[in-house]
């Protein structure tokens, strides 16, 4: 007899980790601005600060170069602060905290410390938020030795992830996309923990991996639910962490499909998909390609305000359709 | 800087394109802007234009042949500067005429060649590669069927498996024809009985798209009589009283204009008939955009007149005669001809009474017109009187419009066409 699962939304998985890993933990502390009676920019936050109290859900001013700071020196002197960014934009203003502290100072210290530090930062288009708060800015710490960068795509995952990165000793950026925090998913009860460092199979085929993140996983599968009909098979890898890449998993499904396809929204070049090619091409993996690597990523361009231009500047479930069908007909 | 000339892609579906006609030869000098080539694609001729100023060299690009897209047919170079090396175009198609294989009836066309060994090179992918490491197979023998003629891991394969043949078509989910091969029609006939025809590219993709429309669209047909003596009277009057334009009358509109204009008119009022089926959802049009097919020599193509709804007679009758002049001369670009909402096929002026037309996908409906002829009718007090009467037949694709919209949408299109005046209110 199998109970029906349990369905909650993105935004819900997130709050109920949270708060799941602050009755475990006394340690764990909430930051950000307007997370506590307000409940968070995009209300990941919820009531929690009349369960948890003030001193644990923190309303920090704004200033996200100061939040973040507090934060780090938190977590090094032995707290185990979530800080929430209202926008993953604004990393910008706390990059020193983030790259020049947090990322090294383990290393620094000769290990004499740690910072176990959550960030979480809601991330990317189609919410019509313009170019300062639109972008998708994983790939700027992924390039930071010393952090942990992830993408959840599911409400499942989100969860069992950003409680794997609380009980993680270094520091994990979490993007969350925006247009994720209303999709629901099956989200088990309790606690449980998705690994920082493994890609998911999420469809398999034979004839053309797709690589995605984020939002770009759900729309890899409405292309290949397409493609299945017309004779493609898709296998689709949800990356889920950027850094580390699960190389392992990845160029696996490349051998087995000889073509690939990296699906991101963040601006193409220089981007995740130029490191996974860079990588598929120094593996093994490279004996096996049957045709060039596609490259999906964003254009070059802020993400317009006009919402048809802000869709036609990222990927499009279309967009992979196509290329998808290019690579395997043989026309690239 | 020498530049590359290829074969463009200039339609969606487009995988090879034949060049009917170069305007320049070997050695001549271009301008950037010069129609440099023509070219024969599935469905239209087009001119393509020099890209560069320069001299016209290695003009490999032979005609009459089909040459993958984005293959080189030719370079422009600045003066003193070296021709790169390029390597004839592969055809894409190896076999003579008649070509077993239709080049369009499979989504992957079996491009075959030798490949590219431009400087002693061959062109594989590292798949492909390797599987002739493998099996100790020699690459440089092997033919390509990638872009480029660039051999792919399911070449080396299908060398391995038969050596004789040295392309193996990918895995294809082909709506293919299914038609016997020509081998097994000709042993019918002996020998000096027949000569043999070339499919062209328009041939290919008419056969292919009305087998994929009549076997997969579920069609059925509904036929009506219209009374056109009003129609008749009305378009005289109209053409009488057409305003001069340097001499010549600015509309002279035909009964075909006004069948348009109708049909546009009803599926407008009819909006649940003006669909487009889709295995996901029922796409439901905002505008009406009636395709009406064409005869053009070798077959036939379906211009569109864009938001049909919305245009007079006048703009109808000038905007088909200019689609219909250069359907005929093959200038049409993909998009006016492609997509549309409905369409109308009129075989009157053959004579023909009445029949029934194929749906055209993505439309969900056609309207097969027949010729207006005299022919006795029974009146309201049982006298029988001469009237002119045509016969239209509705073909409809009944996943998405049943048997009572149907009789709806055409019984719309014989009120229009029998109260014409409602059509210019």
């Amino acid at each position: 007899m199998n109970a029906v699962p349990r369905e909650l939304s993105y935004s819900q998985a997130i709050q109920e980790a949270m708060a799941l890993a602050m009755e475990a933990d006394e340690r764990v502390i909430l930051m950000g601005e307007d997370i506590g009676v307000y409940g968070g920019a995009f209300q990941v936050t919820g009531d929690l600060i009349e369960r948890f109290g003030p001193d644990r859900v923190m309303d920090t001013p704004i200033s996200e170069l100061g939040g973040a700071g507090v934060a780090v020196g938190a977590a090094v002197t032995g707290l185990r602060p979530i800080f929430e960014f209202q926008f993953s934009d604004f990393a910008a203003l706390a990059m020193e905290q983030i790259v020049n502290q947090a990322a090294k100072m383990r290393y620094m210290l000769g290990g004499a410390v740690s910072v176990p530090v959550v960030m979480r930062f809601p991330a990317g288009s189609g919410t019509g938020a313009a170019a300062q708060h639109s972008q998708s800015i994983e790939a700027w710490l992924g390039h930071v030795p010393g952090l942990k960068v992830i993408q959840p795509a599911t409400p499942y995952d989100v969860k069992g992830m950003l409680l794997a990165a609380v009980a993680d000793p270094d520091p994990v950026m979490i993007f969350e996309h925006k247009l994720l925090y209303k999709m629901k998913g099956p989200v088990p009860e309790g606690y449980y923990t998705v690994p920082l460092n493994k890609a998911e199979v999420r469809r398999e085929g034979g004839d053309v991996t797709i690589v995605a993140t984020s939002i770009m996983v759900h729309k890899a599968l409405e292309a290949a639910e397409k493609l299945a009909e017309e004779g493609i098979s898709v296998e689709v890898v949800d990356l889920r962490s950027i850094r580390p890449i699960d190389r392992e998993t990845v160029i696996a499904s490349v051998k087995k499909t000889s073509r690939l396809i990296c699906v991101y929204e963040g601006v193409k070049t220089l981007g995740i998909g130029a490191e996974i090619s860079a990588m598929i091409a120094e593996s093994e993996a490279f004996d096996y390609l049957d045709a060039p690597i596609v490259r999906l990523g964003g254009s070059e361009t802020p993400i317009p305000y006009n919402p048809e231009l802000e869709k036609a500047a990222v990927p499009q479930m279309p967009d992979i359709l196509a290329a998808a069908r290019d690579l395997v007909r043989g026309v690239r | 800087m020498a530049s590359e000339v290829i074969m463009p892609k200039v339609d969606m579906d487009m995988a090879t394109g034949k060049i009917s006609k170069w305007f320049f030869s070997e050695g001549d000098q271009v301008k950037k802007g010069d129609v440099l080539f023509e070219i024969e694609t599935d469905k239209a001729a087009m001119e393509i234009d020099a890209q560069a100023d320069g001299t016209l060299r290695n003009v490999t690009g032979r005609e009459g042949i089909d040459i993958p897209v984005g293959s080189p047919v030719a370079w422009i170079v600045a003066a003193g500067e070296d021709v790169p090396d390029a390597a004839a175009p592969p055809p894409a198609e190896a076999k003579a005429e008649p070509a077993a294989a239709p080049v369009d009836a499979a989504p992957v066309a079996p491009v075959v060649s030798k490949a590219d060994s431009a400087g002693g090179a061959v062109r594989a992918t590292p798949l492909a590669r390797r599987l002739a490491r493998d099996k100790g197979l020699d690459l440089a023998g092997l033919s390509g069927s990638g872009p480029h003629g660039r051999i792919v891991g399911a070449d080396v394969l299908a060398a391995g498996a038969a050596p004789a043949a040295a392309c193996a078509a990918r895995s294809a989910p082909a709506p293919a024809v299914p038609a016997p091969g020509p081998d097994a029609a000709l042993k019918h006939f002996p020998d000096d009985s027949y000569t043999l025809q070339a499919h062209t590219g328009m041939r290919r993709t008419i056969a292919r798209r009305l087998v994929e429309a009549k076997s997969t669209v579920p069609h059925f047909y509904l036929t009506a009589d219209c009374r056109l003596d009003a129609l008749l009277t009305l378009r005289t009057e109209l053409n009488a009283a057409a305003p001069s334009v340097d001499g010549a009358p600015a509309y002279k509109l035909s009964v075909n204009d006004m069948v348009i204009k109708a049909y546009a008119l009803a599926l407008t009022a009819t909006p649940d008939a003006n669909v487009s089926w889709t295995e996901e959802q029922l796409v439901r049009h905002r505008f009406v955009d009636v395709g009406v097919a064409v005869s053009v020599p070798g077959g036939l193509i379906t211009p569109i007149i864009r938001h049909s709804q919305a245009k007079s007679l006048s703009a109808i009758s000038n905007e088909m005669k200019d689609l219909a002049a250069r359907a005929r001369a093959g200038k049409l670009k993909p998009e006016e001809y492609q997509g549309g909402t409905g369409a109308v096929s009129n075989l009157g002026m053959f004579g023909v009474r009445e029949f029934a037309a194929i749906i055209n996908p993505p439309h969900a409906t056609i309207l097969a017109v027949g010729a207006g002829e005299r022919r006795p009718v029974v009146l309201q007090d049982g006298s029988i009187a001469a009237a002119t009467v045509m016969s239209v037949t509705l073909s409809t694709d009944h996943r998405a419009v049943d048997g009572a919209l149907g009789a709806e949408l055409i019984g719309r299109f014989r009120a229009f066409i029998e109260n014409p005046m409602s059509m210019l209110v």
